[in-house]
């Protein structure tokens, strides 16, 4: 099943507040999927020369201390960590710093780049995962979220949504492929590189592939409708955007709610009945493949 | 009327309640802060009258006898799923599958009902104010949809005995399907299903279309081959 969340708020207060709208949504669909959950908060840009690397250790008591003493003594940044999740902000080359990362701490895993996006996932159910990462203290001006039901790939964390590709890209995915070993194989083969078995990963590398081409969203989602076969609603979040769309058959639900405040997304009506003036919101669902977009 | 809240009891215990009135229970019940709640008012076997105030979740009113519900607001997917008898009224719109397999009955949509309404229909009339999605009838073997907007594409593909009318434009039909002539037995059919709504419209505003029946018998002519 699966269920996939997301919001975009139109307002300072509400950007302020985004993880306390947010969390409820996730944990609503914790119904549609317990596996694990994950959640990625894209932020206004305090720089265009920094970059935020998230981290992820399997290890809970990993020594996040050690590392920031050592990085600190390498290069200028800030560091952050909460349980198995840290933080990076620096404006260091990041390829320096992942090469960095993977010679003294290779058990680490990237959870992404980019000068906006944080991404939090883990395995678990999404009430457990909100609480442990503190989803409802976070701000930024958008977010997306995904809960797994998992029916085609392990439970762990990297198996988990959202993925990503490449810098502030990632993406989260309702529904099952049916071709993402032919597009595994055709990728690898053009030089992109996968971290999982997972299917959803191969629709956002072919995103990367065909943004790497120099394809807009657009473009690239197209060429989606046209190449990747299974059942499908994906929604995608960049420094300042957020994009959905279905697949021709469109039976894998979303709906979206639009007010002056606010677009919130959801796999069920429930996911937002808790948002202000719902009931006077313009509900819809997005029509099969036709892109939604919204910009920060 | 009598009010259950839905934010001080679960679903099971409203539907529990239903199920344990006589099936000649006449009474009339609202349900409060639904919230998107799945699977509310279903199994219903009594001529009670129930509103859900607001947007509601999946299988709303499925399984219906007798009963007549109302949904004040947006249901989910499989509104009226399988309704044998009773009349199930949506304000606002119905998502996918609306009225799946129904045997009898009727359900009216003021709004718009997306993909597959009236899917695998068995005997049931559905009336849609607004337009469908995709794939609407979609082998539907007895009763009537009645489309008072457009129908998106693959409308009633592989139809049996069900008959579609269409007031708006159809994007589309599916295999097997075509639109015929409309008979004098259509005109009043279209006018006695109108007559059970609140809209407003000239039968001969309508198309009708149904089944060629060219896929009830496997022909060795037609274009059903493998090949090898």
């Amino acid at each position: 099943m699966c269920g996939i969340v997301g919001l975009f708020a139109k307002n300072s207060e509400m950007r302020a507040s985004l993880g306390s709208y947010v969390v409820p949504m996730i944990v609503c669909m914790g119904d549609r999927g317990q596996d694990s959950a994950g959640l990625a908060v894209f932020s206004e840009q305090n720089s265009k020369n920094s970059r935020r690397i998230n981290l992820f250790s399997q290890d809970s008591t990993f020594p996040w201390d050690t590392l920031s003493e050592k990085l600190s003594q390498e290069m200028k940044c800030d560091f952050d960590s909460i349980d198995n999740h840290a933080v990076i902000i620096a404006t260091e080359d990041p390829q320096h710093i992942i090469h960095w990362l993977s010679e003294h701490y290779s058990e680490l895993f990237v959870l992404s780049i980019g000068q906006a996006i944080d991404v939090y996932k883990d395995t678990g159910h999404p009430l457990e995962i909100a609480e442990k990462y503190k989803f409802n203290e976070l701000k930024g001006t958008h977010c997306v979220g995904h809960t797994r039901m998992a029916t085609e790939s392990a439970v762990t964390p990297y198996h988990s949504h959202p993925f990503i590709a490449g810098e502030d890209l990632c993406l989260v995915h309702n529904g099952s492929l049916s071709n993402h070993h032919n597009l595994r194989r055709m990728l690898e083969k053009r030089d992109i590189p996968f971290e999982t078995d997972n299917d959803t990963e191969a629709v956002c590398r072919y995103l990367q592939w065909r943004l790497r081409e120099g394809d807009s969203i657009e473009e690239a989602l197209q060429k989606t409708f046209e190449d990747v076969d299974g059942f499908y609603t994906l929604l995608i979040g960049t420094a300042d955007r957020i994009v959905l769309v279905r697949d021709a058959f469109a039976c894998k639900p979303a709906l979206i709610a639009e007010t002056d405040d606010y677009v919130a997304i959801g796999s069920e009506f429930r996911t937002m009945a808790h948002l202000p003036e719902i009931e006077s919101a313009q509900l819809y669902e997005p029509k099969p493949e036709e892109i939604y977009s919204w910009k920060v | 009327m009598e009010s259950l809240d839905l934010a001080a009891q679960s679903v099971r215990e409203t539907n529990q309640f239903f199920h344990d009135l006589s099936s000649s229970d006449t009474r009339e019940f609202e349900i409060l802060h639904p919230n998107g709640a799945h699977n509310i008012a279903v199994g219903l076997d009594a001529p009670v009258k129930v509103h859900i105030r607001g947007h509601a979740g999946y299988f709303i009113a499925g399984m219906n006898k007798q009963a007549e519900v109302t949904i004040h607001g947006n249901v989910g997917w499989s509104v009226a799923e399988n309704m044998m008898s009773g009349v199930v009224r949506v304000n606002g719109f119905a998502s996918e599958c609306a009225g799946s397999s129904g045997h009898g009955g009727l359900l009216i949509i003021n709004g718009d009902a997306s993909s597959r309404c009236g899917i695998s229909m068995k005997g049931t009339s559905i009336v849609v104010g607004g337009n469908v999605g995709h794939m609407s009838a979609f082998m539907a073997q007895a009763g009537y949809l009645l489309i008072c907007g457009d129908a998106d594409h693959g409308l009633g593909d592989s139809l049996y005995e069900a008959v579609i009318y269409v007031r708006g434009k159809i994007h589309g039909l599916g295999a097997d399907a075509r639109e015929e002539q409309m008979e004098e037995s259509d005109y009043t059919k279209v006018n006695e299903l109108l007559e059970m709504t609140e809209f407003n419209y000239d039968p001969k505003e309508f198309k009708r279309v149904a089944s060629a029946k060219t896929l009830y018998h496997w022909s060795p002519n037609s274009k059903q081959f493998a090949v090898l």
